[in-house]
């Protein structure tokens, strides 16, 4: 395999709520690799977007405590000071965010935006920076590239400025581009074109992606890779055909069980009981996800089920999901298989 | 006879402008469009923000002022109605918006919240009030005594179901959902969605179910029109639709739908590639020279699509 | 933007004449007109003199007649005669429009001075305790009446310690134009720019921490960071950018505001500007003076609201009316 660009060990992130620290990523460790996709998916909540401002050190220090490395190009990112950690941040790391509406500034120009990171990282004349600005931005697909460049954020629609916060992030040629749900907020087809944008950068550029989202869909499209994250702590990686042919973990099943389109129309969806906890509720012993399959007789849960690979690269927190079925599901029954294919 | 005959609605707003802010032109919202539901049926209503789709919702139930056009409900015509004659139907009509945080007045109590459109009609005593409110709440759900609770102590999926619950407090025969699951997580969302259906049969509900969703309205509905700019684009039953697609925009749409199955990926992206790519050839066969999309053609008994 | 400029301009005109209307009538309203006010000191006047010279004065004719007759006048500057000062109103005004707009401009920077830098250091340092000052400055700001602090501060450096003078606008045994003067003429408005200035810090101080609380937690900011931004820099280019603009769009409101507020400070400090004008007018019912006062300042809102709109819509390109 590709060589690692991130290794992330044993993190976890705890913010301070009322003189306590709770924590919402709980001892995750995770790889990415060269010119891979590792997709984060799980309900909100979960802890997804808390994980990607930990790697991009964007958490207030006065109220979040970080454990663990989180390793790049040799350094551990957490043990950074705030001006080392910037001469990284949005050279060799670029951030993609969710909601394109509020990630620019609404008084600065479009292309002065895209031409911020590299004020910092590169040392390049004002004209220069233009014309890379441009180019960028004919590579995120903006034709009238010249126009848009002198334009406000308000005079674009949602799925332009999507483009423009990628010109952003690859300004400076990123080896890692981190990116929380970037299609989420956006109408159907600006996501397929977002999504096939994305897919053929990655081509060009061959970095690595860790792409957070909750959507299932997105996730079969774009990942090389999946770690399904349910209250703070990864339940589930495998590689992505893996991870939709033989999804073995109860929570991975139950989310791919609620999906309108992945069932048969009008056939009743599952419904994954309950909600997320909150970090503050949430009970850490035993395993996390027990009270949402209230049907699952206690004797059969683990007491604390650990991640361990049952096949090379796919890696499950529960031993016992062997035995685990759904309450509307009989026993032997082979229609009901995760997936429709 | 169908409950709800939509024919050729046209809501335009006017766009002012100019020196002395006259009205210049209009935003055709909604530039005529029709559809019929039939009682019990779930039609799906389809298209990306800003074609149109919630001011056809609105236009139904009388929140916008229809421009030109026909609104039967059981054969009358509401676009043409007086207030006060309206209200009889509305009573039959009801809506459930998009967003659980914003469409419930936050200072209300459940009680108050279900109650208040009942409040319009019927005079009720308070304890009959609240045994029929503690019956839907009971329905939709929620602990008994959720009712004394605001809003703001719900989850989105529970706020959703006391939108759900005001809405049914009536008793309507159709009910007009606005992207009632748009806002939500996944497994929240098929916990509406099941719930929607099985009220459905309960209360022999009719639906005109709003949403960008493909998937979602694909599990859902008997029938779908696809909504472009105003304008019909094709409208048939859900097999129709998404098996047999034939306007260039309707492929469009369904190409964008993510592929479940990874193997399918670049199969998936190579299908859109050539979409985009006939959109460039094909643009004039599929629009008139103004960019308006053509009336709709009957292709087969339930199937009929925007071409010359 | 010129046409939006013209157009807000335009605005103004029915605006202006609804407060005309408005004042002419609560005017017309009040107990007593000129006449009585110009002979309240001669109780030897009969009836039927007064309705002579009412009638000589056009007093007896329709409202509308009178109106038209009064705006028109007003319109050149002439706000007839002040009966208590025998003298044209507009002559009485002209050296104290000059007094209170110098010292509401004063007021006006010397509040920004102390308030931006204040709000910014409590917005970006929140919570420690430079913040903790600052807002416990902010609230006695808030707290304390004006004329209660421009009183103490009067006795305090004028009575007691003898540092600025205690009234007047300059000492007029100087020279007009030599540094003496410009000398004195600042010693004078020390005392009432300042006590207007601590008090008037609070709007700004109160708006800009709270704004600049918001913005930090804007996504916008968080792209900023993700960039390798330097904190400073975020500040600077981010997050004041946004958060001042609305402080640039309030300044037409703001003096508009300061013009109010110079009543009290002007009585206090016997500063011979419009608002000592005003309040002696209003006790020796000298109606002509306190009407063309009230049309001034009520102009000066309507001007303020216009100059706010505009500026708003050149800082903010989101505001780009065609
Ligand atoms: N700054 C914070 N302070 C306190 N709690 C937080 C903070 N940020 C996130 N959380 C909590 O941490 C959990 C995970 O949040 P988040 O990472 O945003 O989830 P996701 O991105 O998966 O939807 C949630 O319970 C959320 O309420
Ligand atoms: N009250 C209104 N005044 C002016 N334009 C409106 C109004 N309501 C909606 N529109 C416009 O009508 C179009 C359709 O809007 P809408 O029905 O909300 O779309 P959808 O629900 O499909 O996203 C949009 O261009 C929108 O800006
Ligand atoms: S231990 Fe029980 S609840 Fe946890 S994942 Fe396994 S089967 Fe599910
Ligand atoms: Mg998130
Ligand atoms: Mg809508």
């Amino acid at each position: 395999m590709a060589n690692p660009v991130l290794e992330i060990k044993n993190l976890r992130t705890s913010f301070n709520i009322k003189g306590n620290y709770y924590a919402a990523v709980d001892d995750v460790s995770l790889t990415v690799h060269e010119n891979e996709v590792v997709a984060i998916v799980g309900e909100s909540g979960c802890g997804k977007s808390a994980l990607a401002l930990s790697i991009m050190g964007l958490h207030n220090l006065k109220t979040t405590k970080l454990e663990g490395q989180v390793n790049f190009k040799s350094q551990n990112l957490l043990s950074l000071s705030a001006s080392k950690l910037n001469k990284i941040r949005g050279k060799d790391l670029g951030m993609i965010f969710q909601d394109p509406m509020t990630a620019l500034n609404p008084l600065a120009t479009i292309g002065r935006q895209i031409e911020e990171p590299m004020d910092y990282h590169m040392k390049l004349s004002s004209a220069a920076k233009k014309k890379r600005t441009l180019e960028l931005l004919r590579r995120v697909g903006i034709k009238n590239e010249q126009r848009i460049y002198s334009q406000y954020p308000h005079e674009l629609s949602g799925g332009m400025r999507q483009r423009v916060v990628i010109a952003i992030a690859l300004a400076c040629d990123p080896v890692l581009l981190i990116a929380d749900e970037p299609t989420t907020a956006l109408d159907v087809t600006i996501q397929a074109q977002i999504m096939d944008l994305m897919k053929e950068l990655q081509n060009q550029i061959k970095s690595g992606i860790i792409l957070i989202t909750h959507d299932l869909g997105v996730v079969a499209e774009m990942a090389d890779r999946v770690a399904v994250m349910y209250a703070g702590e990864v339940v589930e990686i495998a590689e992505v055909r893996e991870l939709f042919m033989n999804p073995l973990h109860p929570y991975t099943r139950s989310l791919l069980n609620s999906i309108p389109s992945n069932m048969e129309d009008k056939k009743a969806l599952h419904v994954i009981e309950g909600i997320v906890p909150s970090i503050q509720k949430l009970d850490r012993t035993g395993c996390r996800f027990a009270p949402r399959v209230a049907w699952v007789p206690e004797h059969e849960h683990e007491e604390s089920p650990t991640l361990h690979e049952v096949e090379p690269g796919h890696f499950v927190r529960c031993t016992c999901y062997k035995n685990f079925h759904f309450p509307e599901e009989k026993v032997g029954d082979e229609s009901y298989v995760t997936t429709k294919s | 006879m169908s409950l709800l005959k939509v024919n050729d609605m046209k809501i335009h707003f006017p766009i002012r402008g100019g020196f002395f802010r006259t009205v210049v032109d209009h935003i055709k919202a909604v530039d005529g469009i029709s559809f019929e539901l039939e009682p019990g049926e779930t039609y799906g209503l389809v298209g990306e923000s800003g074609c149109g789709k919630t001011t056809t919702g609105r236009g139904i139930i009388g929140l916008n002022t229809i421009t030109g056009g026909e609104v039967l409900f059981e054969g009358t015509d509401l676009a043409k109605q007086s207030r006060s004659e309206r209200r009889k139907h509305v009573k039959d009509i009801q809506m459930i918006f998009q967003d659980p945080y914003s469409s419930l007045n936050s200072r209300k109590n459940v009680l108050n919240i279900i109650a208040e459109p009942l409040r319009n009609f019927e005079r009720m005593s308070p304890g009959e009030e609240l045994k029929r409110v503690q019956a839907l709440v009971d329905r939709v759900g929620l602990n008994p005594e959720s009712i004394y609770k605001y809003p703001h102590q719900f989850s989105g999926g529970q706020r959703q179901r006391i939108g759900i619950a005001r809405a049914l407090m009536l008793n309507p025969k159709l009910i007009i959902a606005d992207e009632p699951v748009s806002a939500l997580d996944v497994s929240v969302q098929a916990q509406v969605l099941n719930f929607m259906q099985e009220i459905q049969k309960e209360f022999n509900l009719t639906y005109l179910f709003i949403s960008h969703d493909l998937g979602v309205i694909k599990h859902l509905c008997d029938r779908i029109g696809i909504m472009y700019k105003g304008r019909f684009v094709e409208e048939g039953t859900a097999a129709d639709v998404y098996n047999n697609p034939q306007h260039l925009y309707t492929k469009r749409l369904i190409a964008a739908i993510p592929e479940m199955n990874p193997e399918k990926r670049f199969e998936k992206m190579h299908l859109r590639q050539a979409i985009n790519e006939e959109y460039r050839t094909d643009y004039d066969s599929y629009f008139d020279k103004d960019g308006r999309m053509f009336d709709l053609k009957s292709v087969s008994e339930t199937h009929s699509v925007a071409v010359q | 933007m010129l046409k939006f400029i013209i157009r807000r301009m335009l605005i103004m005109i029915p605006q202006l004449i609804l407060l005309s209307l408005i004042i002419f009538v609560l005017a017309k309203a009040m107990p007593g007109d000129a006449v009585t006010g110009a002979f309240v000191s001669n109780p030897n006047a009969t009836p039927e003199q007064m309705e002579k010279i009412r009638e000589s004065f056009g007093l007896n004719d329709p409202w509308y007649v009178q109106y038209g007759h009064w705006i028109g006048k007003a319109v050149q500057g002439d706000f007839g005669m002040s009966f208590v000062h025998k003298q044209p109103v507009t002559h009485l005004l002209e050296s104290r429009v000059a007094n209170t707009l110098l010292l509401a401009a004063v007021t006006m920077i010397v509040t920004y001075i102390i308030s931006i830098p204040l709000g910014i250091i409590a917005g970006r340092w929140t919570d420690t305790w430079a913040d903790k000052i600052i807002v416990t400055y902010n609230y006695f700001a808030f707290a304390t009446p004006l004329f209660v602090f421009a009183l103490l501060m009067l006795f305090l450096f004028s009575f007691i310690l003898g540092w600025f003078p205690s009234g007047g606008s300059v000492d007029i045994r100087i020279e007009t134009g030599t540094w003496e003067y410009f000398v004195d003429k600042a010693k004078h408005l020390f005392l009432p720019v300042m006590s207007g200035a601590l008090l008037a810090t609070f709007g700004t101080i109160q708006y800009l921490r709270n704004d600049i609380i918001d913005t930090k937690l804007k996504d916008f900011v968080k792209t900023a960071r993700s960039k390798g931004v330097p904190e400073g820099k975020v500040y600077t280019r981010h997050i004041l950018r946004n958060s001042l603009l609305p402080i640039a769009a309030f300044l037409g409101l703001e003096i508009t505001g300061l013009i109010g507020g110079s009543i009290f400070i002007e009585s206090i400090f016997s500063y011979p500007g419009l608002g000592q004008l005003f309040i002696q007018s209003i006790g020796t019912r000298d109606f002509t003076v306190v009407t063309a006062l009230v049309m001034i300042s009520g102009t000066a809102v309507v001007v303020g609201t216009m100059l706010s709109d505009i500026i708003l819509s050149i800082v903010d390109p989101r505001i780009r009316i065609d």
